[in-house]
């Protein structure tokens, strides 16, 4: 295996097989809600994230399981590729008592604070601010934890987003900024709102580093990841990366957007050229780091483990009625 | 009335309209909110509309479709993700001589506006003594269903309320989204005007031409003795068909539907308890500092001797709105929580 011609990094090829596996997970995952949700037992709007893939994969290869991230109403794939458990989240979206959230939150709000998963917030932006407080956290505690914040390009329109970035780089906090930029803020196009790598310049002028990316790139992802988040954890402060991508699927559920006329389909159609997946896949079968029959059985490993996933959400049972009027305050529990 | 009536579907607005003597001229709700955006912008040029996604396909429930198309750009535009900033942009270009309309497709995304609403837009005209106002449309929808959960199906209208100089406008019909929309603009003042997504397909008699209905005018739905209604909003709707079921059993309510909640018609419905002597207030918010606290709270100071028995309230339960259809069937009131509630207010003292 050429291991430097794959990346900068010194990946082995179980590094390698890892960051395919999330991604394929994170795709399997989706592509299996695609095929439920017309079956409306799932009462909840789902955001799906089928061809952004990378940039949750490539990121969290660097995250340890205490490692915190926030993130947004697209937040499956961020939570899977951070190890969550995809029983827990399909229960949660089959609105069961088994769910993440109790059935309480449904898809936009995910959580598992075992594996730094702190919960997702609908509004946009709004779980900015959070990452940044966790990070202060951490840099007060000197716990070394690093935070990831996750959002799209539309997030980085709210001013809370200017205000937490200055602060982050003021006190230096130990956070990465995650712009997934899929060219979209529900049907309205980037260009109606900001030019491009626009965003990643906002770095600098806030006092972050900054880069920007191709987000379907994963070994580009794991490279720039890497650095910033070790810049986070040796005290260098926050960095901005810009990732840019596209989202197959309509802004919510599992639509197509051509076909309300939102954008061309032509549109669609060159980005699934350039599917992350797949363009990995050639890379690691091409240099040798794996063989298509490898990876044809890591699918079905993971289609097993997703069927898993839906057989529990399904059997699970609803919450109890009285469910509605509980945990609205902290109680202790001692 | 044909324009005082709430249909409650199609069906019966077409059957009153085949029988009904003058013609009736029947459009959704949010074709009469279209309608009226469309005749502000043909007749003011102060007038533009603009919010996140307002020109997309969906034209915020299409209550805002293709009019991009019919008034260009400049006038009829899609934003950035910047809720507090546009209002205060709205506010800028209000008291600059403008009538801006911006749109948000969901009530929970205004929060994010609070300050630009309540610290500035709201004190505009008295901390400067009348020099300036502010003749802004704030148009948000409340929604609920489908697991939208806590943050997207929220029902803040009480919220605004308690701002003094700010107008709090919930239509119920597809004639007073109409009329209501038109005098918010005309009025000059903040409004922040709230419909709810369950109306939109609600059909209703609506004149082609513009009109305008005087804010803090309160309407009655139906006529009864027995106890009054207080219903807001989309709890109008309900409220009307209660009134059938209540009627099988020999029980008159009187529904009012207050149109404003700020400024509130406050005679109307001191009027109508001094008849009926009992009041329910259905609201689709919560009852802690909420309107039907507000309502409770004028009927004790106005018409407290008329009072009959204790006034009951029909909100949403005191948490945030779950996601599994299971919580959120028991999370909303609807048709049975009004009739159990009248049937309580009505056989007060008799049990
Ligand atoms: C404060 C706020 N404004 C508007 C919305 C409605 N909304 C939900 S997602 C979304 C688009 C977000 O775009 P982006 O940040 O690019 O994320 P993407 O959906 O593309 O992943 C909008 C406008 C919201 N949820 N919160
Ligand atoms: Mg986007």
């Amino acid at each position: 295996m050429t291991k430097e011609n794959l990346t900068k990094n010194d990946l082995t090829k179980d590094n390698l097989i890892d960051l395919y596996r999330v991604m394929l997970k994170i795709r399997l995952f989706e592509e299996k809600i695609v095929d439920l949700y017309p079956e409306q037992e799932m009462k909840c709007p789902v955001h799906l994230c089928i061809g952004q893939e990378a940039i949750a994969a490539g990121v969290s290869a660097h995250l340890n399981k205490d490692d915190y991230i926030f993130s947004n109403h697209r937040g499956h794939g961020h939570a899977i590729a951070k190890g969550a458990n995809m029983s827990l989240l399909m229960a949660e979206f089959y609105g069961k008592e088994t769910g993440c959230s109790g059935g309480k939150g449904g898809s936009m709000h995910i959580i598992e604070t075992e594996r730094g998963i702190m919960g997702t917030s609908a509004i946009v932006g709004g779980g900015i601010p959070m990452g940044v407080g966790a990070a202060l956290a951490s840099s007060i505690k000197k716990d070394g934890k690093v935070t990831v914040i996750y959002n799209g390009d539309g997030a980085s329109e709210e001013g809370v987003f200017y205000e937490s970035l200055n602060f982050a780089s003021l006190k230096k906090l130990p956070v990465v900024f995650v712009c997934e930029n899929n060219g979209y803020a529900t049907n309205s196009p980037q260009i109606a709102r900001h030019s491009s790598c626009e965003i990643a310049r906002l770095g600098p002028a806030l006092g972050a580093a900054s880069a920007c990316i191709d987000g379907n790139d994963v070994l580009a992802v794991y490279d720039t990841a890497k650095e910033a988040i070790e810049r986070a954890r040796n005290g260098g402060g926050p960095t901005l990366i810009e990732a840019s991508t596209y989202r197959w699927k309509g802004h919510v559920g599992p639509g197509e957007d051509h076909l309300i006329g939102s954008r061309p389909e032509d549109e669609l159609v060159e980005w699934k050229e350039l599917c992350p997946i797949v363009a990995f896949d050639k890379k690691l079968t091409t240099d040798g780091a794996a063989t298509e029959a490898e990876l044809i059985e890591l699918g079905s490993v993971l289609a097993e483990e997703i069927a898993e996933a839906v057989r529990f959400a399904k059997d699970s049972e609803y919450p109890d009625v009285d469910k509605l009027l509980t945990n609205i305050y902290y109680e202790s529990k001692e | 009335m044909p324009w005082t009536k709430i249909y409650g579907d199609k069906s019966a607005f077409e059957k009153a309209a085949a029988e009904s003597d003058v013609p009736l001229r029947g459009i959704t709700y949010a074709e009469a909110l279209r309608e009226a955006q469309a005749q502000l912008l043909r007749d003011d040029e102060r007038v533009f509309v603009f919010g996140e996604g307002i020109d997309d396909p969906g034209g915020v429930f299409g209550s805002t479709k293709d009019l991009h198309k019919e008034f260009g750009d400049e006038r009829v535009f899609d934003t950035p993700l910047a809720e507090n900033a546009l209002t205060g942009i709205a506010l800028g270009a209000a008291v600059s001589g403008m009538r801006p309309i911006l749109v948000h497709m969901r009530v929970d995304f205004v929060p994010l506006t609070l300050d630009q609403i309540l610290n500035h837009a709201a004190k505009w005209s008295y901390m400067f003594d009348g020099k300036v106002h502010a003749p802004m449309i704030v148009r948000s929808v409340i929604g609920r269903g489908w697991g939208s959960a806590a943050q997207h199906s929220q029902n803040l209208h009480a919220l605004f309320t308690h701002i003094p100089g700010i107008r709090v406008i919930m239509p119920a019909t597809p004639y007073d989204a109409k009329g209501l929309l038109m005098a918010a603009v005309e009025d000059g003042n903040p409004v922040i005007f709230i419909e709810h997504r369950w109306l939109y397909g609600h059909m209703g008699h609506v004149p082609e031409d513009p009109y305008t209905i005087p804010i803090g005018k309160g309407i009655v739905r139906r006529e009864g003795t027995d106890c009054t209604v207080v219903a807001i909003s989309q709890q109008a709707a309900e409220a009307v068909k209660a009134a059938d079921i209540l009627a099988e059993e020999g029980i008159n309510i009187e529904i009012i539907d207050p149109r404003t909640l700020r400024p509130l018609d406050t005679d109307l419905i001191v009027g109508s308890v001094e008849k009926t002597g009992r009041l329910v207030v259905a609201d689709n918010g919560w009852k802690y500092g909420g309107i039907g606290a507000e309502i409770a709270a004028r009927i004790c100071e106005n018409a407290f001797g008329a009072l009959k028995a204790p006034i009951e309230r029909i909100n949403v339960p005191e948490c945030p709105t779950p996601a599994s259809h299971i919580l959120e069937a028991e999370y909303y009131p609807g048709i049975e929580d009004i009739v159990a509630a009248v049937k309580k207010v009505v056989q007060y003292g008799h049990a």
